[in-house]
């Protein structure tokens, strides 16, 4: 039985291919020059510059936590390069401008930059490596008000909007990767959603690593103005490689009141190989603050990464808010998921829903993570935590840290936890009903993964699915 | 259709089964039963290919070919069904999903086109009937949560959809009440065929009120320790397996 489920899980990766384009990329090493740099890489103003200053000097101050319940090999920060673009991309460059190679590289990847040719009304910043190639829809957008574009061209067309609340949620100081992000990020996207707004189309970013040595630090800021909406993706892939390669991302949600803001992330970077070779470090601090009687809702499907370190997170600050968070993570081959989310609860009857589902196959070890704080003035805060984990075979492993710390006493929290095995029983009851082993496993998976799935866009869903090699239920599921 | 010889087979290396042989043909009913322990779940799920048992000894043609040689399944496409004595949660896949899925992987087998969920809800309504269960079950997950009753109504309803040449069924009547008990039987009844055989396994006399036999059989010890028509079923709930254990020893 086993053998038929490793071979699920261990999947050729798809995405594994590099595209062979001319960049500039920076010699590795890290210092202030670095930082000034990139920052004058991207003709950046002062206050910019001084923050990301700031962020480095602090980050010099700080340790890499070890407390996550993975093990890998000390980092050398000095051996990355920490910025790589494309010699073809123009800053502020049309979409008809952009390098067909790189045109072709995201049509390898599904994702394409012709906006005739989407059917689907889904717009999209294509992040390669440390630069924006494009952003799709954004007259369109425009249209109703919304900024969507790359961070460096925010940075420069709305400067005002991108001071007012960079590091708002997530200060540089916040930890040592998100310090360490503040300081070097080369790009990522921007989006504003006007008050009143229900954005017409879901927004994504594609983040594609491309380069052998670079890290990549992006950067991701949405604002939802008062009574907004919006449904935001993010994907992310990279070139099969044996060395490993660090990436550490920051995700910045404001909610402002009666906002709402649904975040989903389909995680697919390398994972390196069944012995533990190559892949990424995926160390991503991700964080949304709620204002009154807002909503912001976190749903990933991770399935990437050598390591992951990540803790989508909501700060409920205003009366009446709502956070969610929604997660699948598999650990398979020598993978090692450290994940999970924060829910502060700081304003009266206060919500957080936090659904995760772990999957652990081969040698795979997954951690669920949660942290769940009523603050005294929460008063009426609820909280409703279930932590499923599956093991497939024996060689992997599963465990959860829940954190609970309540301050206010009319709180209510409920936790339900579960570890089930893929047993030979479930299998060999649905090949006696004629399934083969690939239509079982993928049954049981998906059965096991439905709250979350059904969280995400229809898109991203069948994406999600694909990517476990699973099927969709049918309508009369 | 089904004949076994001289079958043995064992579990992590523990002989269970000890030499049995038995011949089933077409629109034929058997009963096997025997005391608690005796190896009846065993036989069927060797039958059905459970990847835990070995086979150590003997054979089993379904028509006329070689079961061993065959994966579960292919075994399942081919018409062999088993009504698990303990049927397995599914958690989060619907029942209804699950049916089709199993119907269509069958119609696969045979070459034919599968059929999509408006077809195949009309085809399983009429099933639904036949043992008497409310649609809602369709769209509650596979056996999840379901009473034992329900449990085992709902192994009857997967082989009305499934229509089996060969059907299995492992105590199909432990744990139901009365009237559960006639529905289940009286959809095992409807479901018969001249074409199709079905082998009960049971250690009770009751189910064999409503389905009857052609033949009974008592295992023990891992074999068949006697053979006889429906009336040795009622010899057997009048007198108990102790008389039959005692002559064998
Ligand atoms: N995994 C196993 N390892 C060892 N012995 C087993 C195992 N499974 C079943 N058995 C034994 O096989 C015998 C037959 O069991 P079973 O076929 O379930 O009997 P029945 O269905 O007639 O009650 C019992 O003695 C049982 O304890
Ligand atoms: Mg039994």
């Amino acid at each position: 039985m086993s053998a038929t489920i490793d071979q699920l899980v261990n999947r050729e990766y798809q995405y594994g291919f590099s595209t062979d384009i001319e960049s500039d990329t920076l010699p590795p090493g890290l210092s202030e020059d670095t930082v000034r740099f990139i920052s004058a890489k991207k003709n950046e103003p002062e206050w910019l510059l001084e923050w990301r200053l700031k962020a480095y000097r602090r980050w010099l101050t700080m340790k890499e936590p070890h407390w996550p319940n993975v093990t890998y090999p000390p980092i050398d920060y000095q051996a990355s390069s920490y910025y790589s673009a494309p010699k073809s991309v123009k800053p502020l460059g049309s979409l008809d401008e952009v390098d067909p190679k790189l045109l072709e590289t995201y049509a390898k990847l599904g994702i394409s930059l012709n906006e005739q040719k989407r059917l689907s009304g889904v717009a999209v910043d294509a992040v390669f490596d440390s630069v924006s190639v494009g952003t799709t829809f954004r007259e369109e957008l425009a249209k109703e008000g919304i900024i969507f574009c790359s961070f460096s061209e925010a940075v420069r067309e709305h400067g005002d909007l991108v001071r007012q609340y960079l590091g708002s949620v997530i200060p540089y100081s916040d930890n040592f990767f998100a310090a360490l992000n503040s300081a070097v990020f080369s790009d990522g996207s921007f989006c504003y959603i006007p008050k009143g707004v229900r954005c017409p189309m879901e927004l994504s970013t594609y983040f594609r690593i491309n380069q052998e040595t670079t890290g990549q630090f992006e950067r991701t800021l949405i604002v939802a103005d008062e009574g907004s909406y919006v449904s935001y993706l993010e994907g992310c892939t990279a070139p099969k490689r044996d060395t490993n390669q660090l990436h550490a991302a920051v995700v910045e949600i404001v909610a402002l009141d009666n906002a709402t803001v649904k975040y989903s992330t389909v995680q697919n970077w390398y994972a390196g190989d069944e012995n533990g070779l190559g892949g990424i470090y995926n160390f991503v601090t991700k964080r949304g603050k709620a204002m009154k009687n807002s909503k912001i809702s976190w749903t990933q499907v991770e399935t990437g990464s050598a390591i992951t370190w990540k803790y989508p997170s909501v700060i409920l600050q205003g009366d009446n808010s709502v956070g969610e968070f929604y997660s699948v993570a598999v650990a398979s081959k020598m993978q090692q998921a450290d994940t999970g989310t924060k829910m502060i609860h700081i304003g009266r009857n206060t919500k957080s829903n936090i659904v995760s589902k772990g999957i652990s196959a081969m040698k795979g070890q997954n951690s669920y993570r949660g942290k769940v704080h009523i603050l005294p003035k929460a008063e009426g805060a609820r909280n409703y935590t279930q932590c499923d984990s599956m093991l497939v075979g024996n060689e992997c492993g599963a465990h959860t840290f829940p954190y609970i710390e309540v301050q206010n006493n009319s709180a209510i929290l409920e936790h339900e936890a579960s570890t089930s095995k893929i047993g030979e029983d479930q299998i060999f009851y649905l090949k006696q009903r004629g399934l083969d082993a690939e239509q079982a496993v993928s049954m049981i998976v998906s059965g096991f993964c439905k709250e979350v799935f059904k969280e995400l866009p229809m898109e991203f869903a069948l994406e999600a699915q694909q990517l476990l090699g699973i099927t969709l239920e049918g309508s009369v599921g | 259709m089904l004949e076994i010889r001289d079958l043995h087979a064992s579990v992590d290396g523990t002989p269970i089964l000890k030499g049995i042989t038995l011949t089933v043909n077409a629109g034929e009913v058997h009963a096997v039963m025997g005391p608690n322990g005796s190896g009846k779940s065993t036989l069927a799920q060797v039958l059905a290919g459970h990847p835990a048992y070995e086979i150590t000894g003997g054979e089993m043609l379904y028509n006329g070919e070689n079961l061993a040689e065959m994966d579960a399944e292919v075994r399942a496409q081919q018409g062999v069904f088993l009504a698990f004595q303990y049927p397995v949660e599914i958690p989060g896949v619907s029942n209804a999903y699950f049916l089709r899925a199993a119907y269509n992987a069958k119609r696969k087998a045979q070459g034919l086109d599968e059929v999509d969920p408006m077809e195949f809800l009309d085809l399983v309504e009429e099933q639904l009937k036949l043992v008497d269960m409310d649609p809602a079950m369709l769209h509650r997950s596979v056996n999840a949560g379901f009473s034992g009753g329900e449990k085992k109504r709902n192994e009857i309803l997967q082989m009305a959809v499934l229509t089996p040449s060969l059907a299995i069924l492992d105590e199909t009547d432990s744990g139901l009440d009365i009237d559960a008990l006639r529905i289940v039987a009286n959809g095992v009844n409807a479901l018969k065929r001249p074409e199709n055989a079905t082998i009960l396994v049971t250690h009770y006399q009751r189910l064999l009120n409503y389905i009857v036999p052609d033949y009974v059989h008592v295992l023990a010890g891992g074999r068949i320790v006697k053979s006889g028509g429906k009336e040795l079923a009622l010899e057997l709930e009048a007198r108990g397996y102790d008389w039959l254990l005692e002559a064998v020893a």
